[in-house]
């Protein structure tokens, strides 16, 4: 008989946990915590997967940059810009890629990691509002994740920003003078945040610093908190059929197979990341060289993610409202602020505008299939197209070049487009839907057309369409 | 180290990998069955395979190779394309390994649990009771919330105030430029400007003498034409020395440089001349005060009148005709 316990690599860590912070029953609780399988659910899980690698490898560039634009002469090793006069900042970022091991991929890495990050958050965020996931009891998350799109946009321009390239420099002035278009404050918001008239005084380069490094990542990571919080607290949505109702989610318990997945996933994530970063290039900042105000370069193009703003700029006839020789509203106005204003006022007031529509203001576990409910799926395509016509035509130039089809008549032509496109998605979609719906077809997977035989007399007959098979018909009963 | 003692070593490696892979079930006990919790689970499998836990050790052993080059790279060749496929590689092929291994190599299980009852109707009416339970006894409680009401938007002003201190207000310093009647314009190595220099078809960049450059007033464009294609007013002819005019070189509509300038090559079928904005493509016309032809901008760019100074120079004849670079809002704009 052993009077000592035999040593147990697992039990005793928990005991000591458990004794210190009776966490014994969250620890199992967790441990069985049940994730719904679905492709569409690792959406949210990819983005927070990129914010993990944002912040690791901005901590790494945050140690080595210098927010000051001190004048200096270039002495690295990128020999087209030896001897070349420049703000301590955009040389610090030179150091970071030219001459620190490891430096120019993981300052990649992290401007792809940005990419990544808001594509998948806004395919996450286009899988809820699809879905209808937003509705009761998950309005709240819902108003936090748009939130943290907001503030991903705004981080990743200040990201680029920080450089002081003529890119940057390009992008900042027009950032600047969309907050000082901003009717009655503008002026005196822009001035105060720069420090002075454009480019500012060099108190700029700290300010955009810490906003960069400290205060928006700490709010996001902050939001991602409380967001995964009310995840677990109200548990997954989950796609209804078979055990999978109003009642309990049904899917793959964390310990072990969900948390191997996710850790897979999380490692295929990063490492296609530092993939990327390695072999694709991105923002070659030594390429553009330091900014001047009387410098700017063509086809220059911001991160995607920015493109419908830049678009929108470009759209808007030159339109100003002044009375005399006051100024009240300035042209960047209408497409750098009121408009990116109005779609993330739609985004946040979605979840209410749904209630009101369908005056549903029941508790929903289980989701809608896009089909399901054909005009709310439709609404979404025409705001989605809303946004990418107008994204496109903020790379509509480098269209003109390769086409030769004139400037003009593209923006005329996309002006159109922007008013009447998200009239045909609206049509098209909710067609598409209710065919759909009709016919219980998945639009992807399976035949779906018709077959036409010879008739004997030569001409041509349509074979009757075969009933869906149970099985189809059976997987979710449509509503209404 | 030399090849064949390499080989050995990775021989080794590999055979006391393949010694604990071997598998060996008769050792495994059952897990204890579970005391405090009922099973919830719905169907569950064991699928693991020889075959499947060898392919996953194998896929790590290849991930840790990979990292491993990754750390003799950084040391003795930092190549960023290297770096990236080591690093990167080293880590997508172990995630494909935890992701099989969650599919293939660890049991099975389709559980389910209960989503909770959220609301409860009891605990809304008891926080309700407790909040108001604090009025109790409190007879002039209008008054109260006035005062907390007033003391809280005070030091809520007081809190929010120092951020005037960021910056100095707007007023003089935009309208405010470096150019003054007789200030040279030179090039950007600080050479005067002389009219021959300015030739047709071409867009020359130039500087106030002995001031900033890296401003928005600063930096001005000039051109030639034939004064008589100039259309414009009487004064603004007169400021075009020669049919040599000058514009600022910073865009009315959102600050950025105006970088293009498009000259017709074949004046029967090209558009006319123009500057035009890389941005957002303002199109201004440098024959009629910089009025804007197409694009989003609001404003002509402004018009630097100029004169010719005793040396034969180009001199500012005075301030810009019209406000240099973007309008403020709620600001007053001087007149073009
Ligand atoms: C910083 C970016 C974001 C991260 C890292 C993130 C992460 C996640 C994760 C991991 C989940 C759980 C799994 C899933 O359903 O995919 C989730 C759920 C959710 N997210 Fe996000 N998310 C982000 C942005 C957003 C945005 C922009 C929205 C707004 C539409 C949003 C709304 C929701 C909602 C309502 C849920 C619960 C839905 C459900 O369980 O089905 N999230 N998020
Ligand atoms: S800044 Fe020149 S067109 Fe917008």
């Amino acid at each position: 008989m052993r009077l000592v316990p035999r040593p147990d690599p697992v039990r005793d860590p928990v005991r000591f946990v458990d004794q210190r912070l009776g966490a014994g029953s969250l620890l199992r609780s967790t441990l069985r915590y049940v994730f719904p399988d679905h492709w569409s659910f690792m959406l949210g899980e990819i983005a927070l997967y990129a914010f993990v690698m944002l912040v690791a490898t901005g901590v790494f560039l945050s140690l080595n940059y210098v927010p000051s634009d001190e004048t200096v002469t270039y002495t690295g090793s990128y020999a087209p810009l030896q001897g070349r006069t420049m703000g301590a900042q955009y040389e610090s970022v030179l150091r970071i890629v030219f001459d620190l091991p490891a430096g120019n991929l993981l300052r990649q890495t992290h401007h792809w990691a940005a990419n990544v990050f808001v594509v998948a958050i806004a395919l996450h965020l286009a899988r809820i509002c699809l879905t209808g996931a937003f509705r009761r009891p998950r309005e709240l998350n819902y108003l936090v994740g748009v939130t943290m799109l907001a503030l991903a946009l705004v981080e990743g321009f200040l990201g680029y920003s920080l450089i002081d390239d003529l890119l940057s420099g390009m992008g900042l002035a027009i950032a600047y003078s969309v907050a000082g278009s901003i009717p009655f404050v503008g002026g005196d918001l822009a001035i105060l945040f720069w420090g002075g008239e454009y480019p500012g005084s060099s108190a700029i380069w700290p300010r955009m610093e810490i906003l960069h490094v400290l205060l928006i990542p700490v709010a996001i990571g902050g939001l991602l908190t409380v967001h995964l919080v009310q995840v677990i607290r109200q548990h997954h949505t989950q796609f209804p059929g078979g055990p999978r109702g109003e009642r309990a989610v049904v899917g793959t318990p964390l310990w072990a197979a969900y948390a191997l997945r996710s850790i897979g996933l999380f490692l295929i994530v990063a490492g296609l990341l530092l993939l990327l970063g390695g072999l694709v290039q991105i923002n070659p900042i030594w390429l553009w060289g330091p900014y001047e105000t009387a410098l700017s370069t063509n086809g220059a193009q911001p991160d995607w993610y920015l493109g419908w703003l830049i678009g929108a700029l470009r759209l808007m006839p030159p339109l100003e409202v002044r009375f005399g020789d006051y100024v009240a509203v300035p042209n960047p106005f209408w497409g750098g602020a009121l408009y990116p204003l109005v779609v993330f006022g739609i985004l946040y007031l979605w979840p209410w505008i749904d209630k009101r529509r369908w005056g549903d203001r029941a508790r929903h576990e289980t989701l809608d299939r896009p089909r399901d409910n054909p005009r709310r799926t439709a609404s979404f395509a025409a705001l989605a197209t809303w946004v990418f016509v107008i994204l496109f035509a903020g790379s509509v130039d480098r269209f003109a070049f390769r086409t030769l089809i004139s400037y003009e008549a593209q923006i005329w032509f996309l002006r159109g487009a922007a008013i009447a496109g998200p009239v045909v998605a609206y049509l098209v979609t909710r067609r598409l839907c209710e065919e759909l719906r009709a016919r219980e077809r998945h639009p992807l997977r399976g035949w779906s057309g018709e077959v036409v035989r010879a008739r004997d007399d030569g001409g041509w007959a349509a074979q009757p369409e075969e009933a869906p098979t149970d099985e189809a018909a059976g997987e979710a009963a449509p509503p209404r | 180290m030399s090849e064949s003692r390499l080989r050995i070593a990775l021989a080794w490696i590999g055979l006391r990998l393949l010694r604990r892979l071997r598998p060996r079930r008769r050792a495994q006990e059952p897990p204890a069955p579970r005391r405090a919790e009922p099973p919830d689970a719905l169907a569950r499998e064991t699928p693991s395979t020889p075959r499947a836990e060898l392919l996953v050790a194998a896929l790590l052993l290849v991930g840790a190779l990979a990292a491993a080059a990754f750390v003799v790279l950084y040391v003795v060749r930092p190549d960023t394309q290297l770096l990236g496929l080591c690093l990167g590689g080293a880590l997508v092929i172990c995630g494909i390994a935890a992701a099989f291994a969650g599919k293939r190599v660890v049991p099975q299980e389709t559980a389910s649990e209960p989503y909770e009852q959220l609301a409860d109707e009891r605990k809304v009416d008891d926080v309700g009771a407790i909040v108001r339970e604090a009025g109790e006894g409190v007879s002039r409680r209008g008054m109260l919330a006035a005062a907390a009401g007033l003391a809280g938007a005070t030091i809520g002003a007081a809190a929010v105030v120092p951020v005037a201190s960021l910056g100095p207000a707007v007023g003089d310093r935009i309208t405010a430029t470096p150019w003054r009647r007789g200030r040279r314009l030179v090039d950007s190595e600080g050479r005067p400007l002389r009219p021959e220099q300015i030739t047709e078809g071409t867009v020359v960049l130039a500087f106030p003498e002995a001031a900033d450059r890296n401003t928005l007033d600063a930096p001005v464009m000039l051109l030639r034409f034939a004064p008589e294609e100039l259309e414009m007013s009487a004064a603004r002819r007169a400021a075009a020395p020669g049919g040599v005019i000058a514009y600022s070189r910073i865009c009315t509509h959102a600050s950025c440089a105006v970088s293009m300038y498009r000259h017709p090559l074949h004046p029967a079928t090209a558009p006319e001349p123009a500057l035009v904005c890389p941005c957002h493509f303002s199109t201004f016309d440098p024959r009629r005060g910089g009025a804007v032809l197409f694009g989003p901008a609001g404003r002509p760019l402004p018009q630097l009148p100029l004169q010719v100074n005793a040396a034969g120079e180009l001199v500012a004849a005075g301030g810009f005709i019209g406000q240099v670079g973007p309008s403020y809002a709620g600001e007053r704009e001087t007149e073009a």
